[in-house]
């Protein structure tokens, strides 16, 4: 069995014995004796254990990253050089980020602090940072209860870009990746790192009632809140094939490991509903670590990217030992947190078809706080207009609706065949209400989730009157954009 | 030392660093994770972890308790009940009130009520173990809520005074019958989660004699100290409480730390070893008290031009299931039912429910935030009825000159600036050009509406709670010239160290870097109060101040003879690191001569310094007095717009005008009102507490729970302190900031229902709910769009 192996602030770390399922954050307090990286929450839901990892970026080179450690297990940073708040200061000199923080006074208790800062190196190492609403989404991840942001958001537009030839740069320049591969097992947990689908099979074979995991922003939840002790992980992370993003057959193929800063920096030319919907999906820290795959394979009712892609008439892309199977995203979804993965199955990619001429596309969230938030409702809408202004094709997806993502079947059959106009929009809506009966809970009333459902239809016609598939503004209102 | 490269101007040599800009004296430890806080201290050897077995009940009789098959588990130390407890079962924060035990005994009150204490050697075994303690209830029926409360006539009583409070002017029966206009109604506001980042934490170390020494996240470290000594049966000055500095406080350390103290020193004592207790988010919220939710029923009458000419309001808080300091928070919510107003005939009554809730607690502002919201409810609802400017409407019932300027319990309003900052603001925010354009926009705009207001603040100033306006400091100076400074205040982050620093820089002349600022500590100032009420600077800075002067003067005759000014030693000089004689520039001393030289010739160099608020003080019986030392002052425009779809809202633009009087750091004041108005939008916008019907909290982390994130501040933010604004009898000239800016995010609410107004007919009384979230927007503007049955 292997050893864990990584590099902690440039030094090698080698350990064994340690529970696969320790979070990089405990590990920091309790093992490490690095007590500047704090847990404000263990849920991913306040940055303040925000580390930097650098590791590959899907490219051939390699990234800097800001990632929440409360979520990040021991074994995902296998072969990674892992970064904490106490790396930054260099013989002696704070780092530019630093000096920045405390002169704008962005600290007053200092908890967060120090994820705030690890947020700001991340940030100073990016070179896309060019537009103010990007620094927002930038440092959204950070809760901070004292400041009310001001300064820090000012913070960010001093350093974004900044690219320091500090110990990061020289890291960014000189690491050589180092395999991520990995068998380990302490006491009765194990956790394996295939590096070939052909070693997945054989651990699969070994061990069918594994469980997958890539980024672990969902299933780390199991380990920090409700202390469980998951007895056998399997990480798909190390799988190349599975990390494919690129244009296919006039639409996109999207493998399920892609992280979510990936396809927004993608879909952002390539497929704007998708960005839309990726933008809110969640603060950067997760969307460095959340995938594709894990979004859809968690089959929540509330998980943002289905009703996008369902919208988009994406395929879900299986693969076993035994070959592939394909089936609308749609039918991949069977019941309140259930997929149609079999045994010795895995969600490989998804395949989003080219778009069809007339058509207009919209991507909705909407949810009680606009970052770094779970939606009340969500939606995706796709609607093709023919050439004689009627309604060819109409997919209407709603998240948070029912138990699982779902079509609004009837609202659609309505519209299909009708002119494509207000007053057909305003004469299906109370179809909506056939077709979903949905609940209450904290995050939103029966009323309000039935009556935003309607009313994102009602914004989506008005909304893409004068554009097929309208980008958010910079800094806006509302889900909607609509005057 | 370290120099920071700054953009603020660095100070000239000769100018002290008092109203100057400066950073935050922990601001570089706290970028660089240097900065200790309790559960980053290195653990002593043999260090033990406590878990607390909260109550899974709102309220149940507990009929059974076991711990055997826990204890039977390798490394756990111990199952602590309530039997446990060698001297007093009981940490209720008020003298006299014995109404929270720190175990519960037969009955437990509320879900997350301490019933058994773990302690074992490590969290995941305490929790092993926890899983293993039987404990057998006998549920009970439970209240979960103000309305019930009422129903069933369960109050907490006041314990020394009657029940209501009632403060009372004039004949507002027969003036709300003549007057033209009626303004009845009911509203509430919600509890807030103080969501510290921080959350709480202490620990306890055996040492001899008996004695214990904690380390705790609290704001009032006198306070933990009294409550372990009085649970261990021991004598104060066995118990010493050090606060490194808090990760947050916002007043939910001000009580409410310490019953995790006390139980730590509880599980110290009984093992022998050291303890700590840690709370994890989500125990930290389902344990712990909130903002108090409000109820208020009103009836207010207005002239035709807007002018209030009479309020009688009925309010009653949720104090959850014990006193802790809901009375002194009621208290200040009748006190702060006037605002900015005057208010000819009026009578505030108040009375706090018990529920079974954990018991709320302090949340910066203490209630006024509570009892302003329903006066601008009002005053917002008669705006809109009689289709005036909501800010004019405030402007005309702003307090005037004697007598018009008694508040309603008889207390002047002196040095009222709220006329001053009401004119001031209006011009600099261009209020009048931009709700024309406003207006504008909403004629023009079917789904999205904007909204502009404005909301002034006054806030007394002063512990209603009169004896406690009391603070201490201990200076100590080194015969190099450094200086240790101590004082009875603790940091949770609003710079109250920075601004000590500064005091006592400024007082002794040096620079601000040969001051360290020590830990919190009992052992160092005696007897002090909860750093809280906004009153850290006033009276410690007060209380520093008067120990630098002392030894300022026990230096001048030593500095005077090395000088060769001998017996004239008032002609000294200290600052900026030097002594000097004025027009005797040719000698000038450096700060550590002169200590050297005052070692030398056996002078003491440390000194106490001590400080009482004067002339302050309220009668409960009769509502009449001066509960407040000052006022402080303020006022906000802010611009909101608001989706009629969603519900959604955005900030777009605040510019606030706040009166800090003459800043001891402006830098520092700038952050407390930034941060003390995020902190409003968020209570009466993005956060709602919710519990099920069983009681259990619904938001215990921040998944669910959802404060102001970066992207909810305003784009355009525009902050400025009232200038050339001394104030009379503070520390230099300054006012408290901690609390007041909070109150000013009610404009957000005002705003709102501009916003939501113009989605309906004209004079269209808006039904906003608080918070006032997507949800309640939404309903807000439906009820709106709806036509009038």
């Amino acid at each position: 069995m292997d050893r864990l192996r990584f590099y902690l602030n440039d030094r090698l770390v080698e350990e064994s014995g340690l529970s696969p399922t320790l979070t990089v954050l405990r590990y920091l307090r309790e093992r490490a004796h690095l007590t500047g990286t704090k847990e404000g929450c263990a849920e991913g839901d306040c940055g303040a254990c925000t580390v930097a990892v650098l590791e590959e970026d899907g490219k051939g080179g390699q990234a800097l990253r800001a990632i929440n450690s409360c979520l990040l297990l021991l074994p995902m940073v296998q072969g990674k050089r892992v970064y904490t708040v106490e790396a930054l200061k260099e013989g002696g000199r704070y780092h530019v980020v630093q000096e920045t923080l405390a002169r704008e006074l962005g600290s007053q208790c200092g908890y967060c602090t120090p994820g705030v800062a690890m947020a700001l190196l991340e940030a100073c190492h990016r070179k896309d940072l060019d537009e103010p609403w990007k620094l927002d989404a930038q440092m959204c991840g950070n809760l901070c209860r004292c400041t009310g942001y001001r300064p820090i958001r000012d913070a960010a537009a001093r350093v974004a870009g900044l690219g320091p030839q500090d110990r990061f740069a020289r890291a960014l320049a000189e690491t050589k990746p180092e395999p991520m591969e990995l068998a380990y097992s302490a006491g009765p947990q194990r956790f394996f790192t295939p590096a070939t689908l052909e070693a997945l099979w054989e651990v699969l074979d070994a061990h069918p009632e594994a469980r997958f995991v890539v980024g672990g922003t969902d299933l780390s939840l199991e380990v920090t809140k409700r202390f469980a002790e998951p007895p056998l992980l399997v990480s798909l992370e190390a799988l190349r094939e599975l990390r494919a993003l690129e244009p296919r057959a006039g639409g996109h193929r999207v493998g399920a490991t892609v992280w979510l800063t990936e396809l927004e920096d993608y879909s952002r030319s390539a497929c704007p509903p998708l960005e839309r919907m990726i933008r809110y999906f969640g603060a950067r820290q997760i969307k460095n670590r959340a995938t594709v795959g894990g979004n859809l394979c968690t089959a929540s009712p509330i998980g943002d990217l289905a009703p996008v892609l369902i919208a988009l008439g994406a395929e879900a892309v299986v693969l076993s030992r035994g070959g592939e199977r394909r089936m609308p995203l749609e039918d991949f979804f069977v019941d309140y947190r259930r997929t149609a993965l079999k045994r010795g199955e895995i969600l490989a990619f998804l395949d989003v078809p080219a778009q069809p001429s007339g058509a207009r596309t919209i991507a909705y969230k909407v949810s009680k706080r606009r970052e770094l938030d779970i939606s009340s409702v969500s939606a995706g809408f796709r609607v093709v207009v023919d050439a004689a202004g009627k309604v060819a094709e109409a997919r209407l997806a709603y998240g948070g609706m029912s138990a699982r993502p779902a079509r609004a079947r009837r609202t659609e059959e309505g519209l299909v065949g009708q002119p494509w106009t207000e007053a057909s929009v305003e004469a299906v809506l109370a179809r909506l209400e056939e077709d979903f009966t949905p609940r209450t809970d904290h995050r939103g009333s029966a009323w309000y989730r039935a009556q935003v459902a309607k009313n994102l239809l009602r914004g989506f016609f008005q909304e893409t009157l004068s554009e097929p598939s309208p980008r958010l503004q910079e800094r806006h209102t509302a889900t909607v954009q609509v005057r | 030392m370290v120099a920071i490269p700054s953009e603020i101007p660095s100070q000239p040599e000769a100018r002290s660093p008092l109203h100057a800009p400066g950073l935050h004296e922990s601001g570089l430890k706290h970028t660089s994770g240097e900065a200790l806080y309790v559960d980053d201290l290195p653990a002593p050897p043999g260090l033990l972890v406590g878990h607390v077995i909260a109550s899974p009940h709102a309220h149940a009789r507990l009929v059974r308790r076991d711990a055997r098959r826990a204890l039977s588990l390798p490394g756990v130390h111990a199952v602590l009940f309530a039997q446990d407890i060698p001297g007093a079962n009981d940490v209720s924060p008020v003298r006299g009130v014995h109404d929270e035990p720190l175990l519960a005994t037969d009955e437990v009150h509320c879900i997350g009520q301490a019933v058994a204490f773990v302690v074992a050697e490590s969290a995941a075994l305490c929790r092993q173990a926890a899983a293993l303690v039987e404990l057998e209830y006998e549920v009970l029926p439970a209240c979960l809520t103000i309305g019930e409360a009422i129903e069933k006539s369960l109050f907490i009583p006041h314990p020394f005074y009657p029940n209501p409070h009632v403060i009372r002017r004039g004949e507002p029966e027969a003036a709300l019958i003549a007057a033209p206009v009626r303004i009845q109604g009911e509203c509430m506001t919600g509890a807030q989660d103080h969501f510290y980042l921080e959350t709480q934490v202490s620990q306890a170390v055996l040492e001899e004699d008996g004695a214990v020494r904690l380390w705790s996240s609290t704001q009032h470290p006198s306070e933990v100290q009294e409550k372990v000594a009085e649970v261990l049966g021991l004598g104060r000055h066995q118990v010493t409480v050090e606060v490194p500095r808090m990760g947050g406080g916002f007043g939910g350390k001000e009580t409410q730390a310490a019953p995790f103290a006390a139980l730590a020193a509880l599980a110290a004592y009984a093992t022998r070893r050291p303890v700590k207790v840690w709370l994890n988010r989500d125990q930290d919220m389902e344990q712990t008290g909130k903002r108090h939710p409000f109820w208020a029923r009103y009836d207010a009458g207005f002239s035709e031009d807007g002018r209030l000419l009479a309020l009688k309001a009925d309010l009653v808080s949720d104090g959850g299931w014990s006193n802790d300091l809901s009375h002194a928070i009621l208290d200040r919510a009748l006190f702060h039912m006037d605002n900015t107003y005057f208010l000819p005939h009026v009578e505030v009554r108040g009375r706090v429910a018990r529920t079974n809730q954990p018991s709320n607690t302090a949340f910066r502002g203490f209630g006024g935030p509570q009892g302003m919201y329903v006066v601008e409810e009002v005053i917002n609802r008669a705006a809109e009825r009689l289709a005036l400017d909501p800010a004019e409407v405030r402007r005309r019932n702003y307090y005037r000159e004697a007598p018009e300027n008694q508040t309603h319990y008889g207390q002047a309003v002196e040095g009222n600036r709220i006329p001053r900052i009401h004119a001031e603001l209006m011009t600099s925010s261009e209020y009048a050009r931009r709700r024309a354009e406003i207006d504008q926009f909403n004629a023009s705009s079917q789904w999205t509406k904007r909204g502009i207001a404005y909301q002034p603040v006054k806030f007394g100033i002063s512990f209603t709670t009169s004896f406690l306006n009391q603070a201490g400091a201990f200076v100590v100076i080194y015969a190099d010239g450094t200086v240790q400074l101590n004082h009875g205040g603790t940091e949770m982050g609003q710079g109250l160290h920075t601004k000590m620093r500064t005091v006592c820089a400024h007082e002794l002349g040096v620079p601000v870097e040969h001051v360290r600022v020590m830990t919190t500590a009992t052992d160092k100032v005696p007897n002090t109060s909860a750093t809280a009420a906004s009153s850290g600077s006033d009276l410690n800075g007060m209380a520093v101040k008067a120990a630098c002067e002392v030894l300022r003067e026990r230096m001048r005759p030593v500095a005077a003879k090395l000088l060769q000014v001998e017996g004239e030693p008032e002609r000294v000089v200290f600052s900026a690191g030097k002594a000097f004689v004025p027009g005797l520039a040719q000698r000038t001393l450096s700060f550590e001569e002169v200590t050297r030289a005052a070692y030398a010739a056996q002078v003491s160099l440390s000194a106490t310094g001590y400080y009482r608020t004067p002339d302050i003080g309220y009668d409960r019986m009769t509502g009449r007095g001066k509960p407040f030392h000052y006022y402080a002052f303020g006022g906000a425009v802010v611009e909101v717009e608001v989706s009629g779809l969603t519900g959604e809202h955005r900030v777009r633009r605040v510019d606030i005008l706040h009166d800090v009087g003459s800043s001891l750091v402006p830098t520092i004041d700038k952050g407390q009102v930034e941060g003390g108005f995020i902190q409003g939008v968020g209570w009466l916008t993005c956060e709602e507490v919710l519990i099920d019907a069983k009681g259990r909290l619904l938001t215990h982390s921040p998944d669910t729970y959802k404060i102001p994130a970066l992207g909810d501040a305003p784009e355009d933010f525009r902050v400025a302190l009232l200038e050339r604004a001394p104030q009379e009898d503070t520390i230099h000239g300054s006012k408290a900031v901690g609390e007041p800016p909070l109150m000013l995010a009610i404009g957000a609410v005002t705003a709102l229902r501009h916003a939501i107004g113009a989605f309906g007919p004209p004079r269209t009384e808006v039904q906003l709910a608080s918070p006032a979230t997507p949800e309640a927007i939404l309903r807000a503007v439906e009820t709106a769009r709806a036509p009038k049955r």
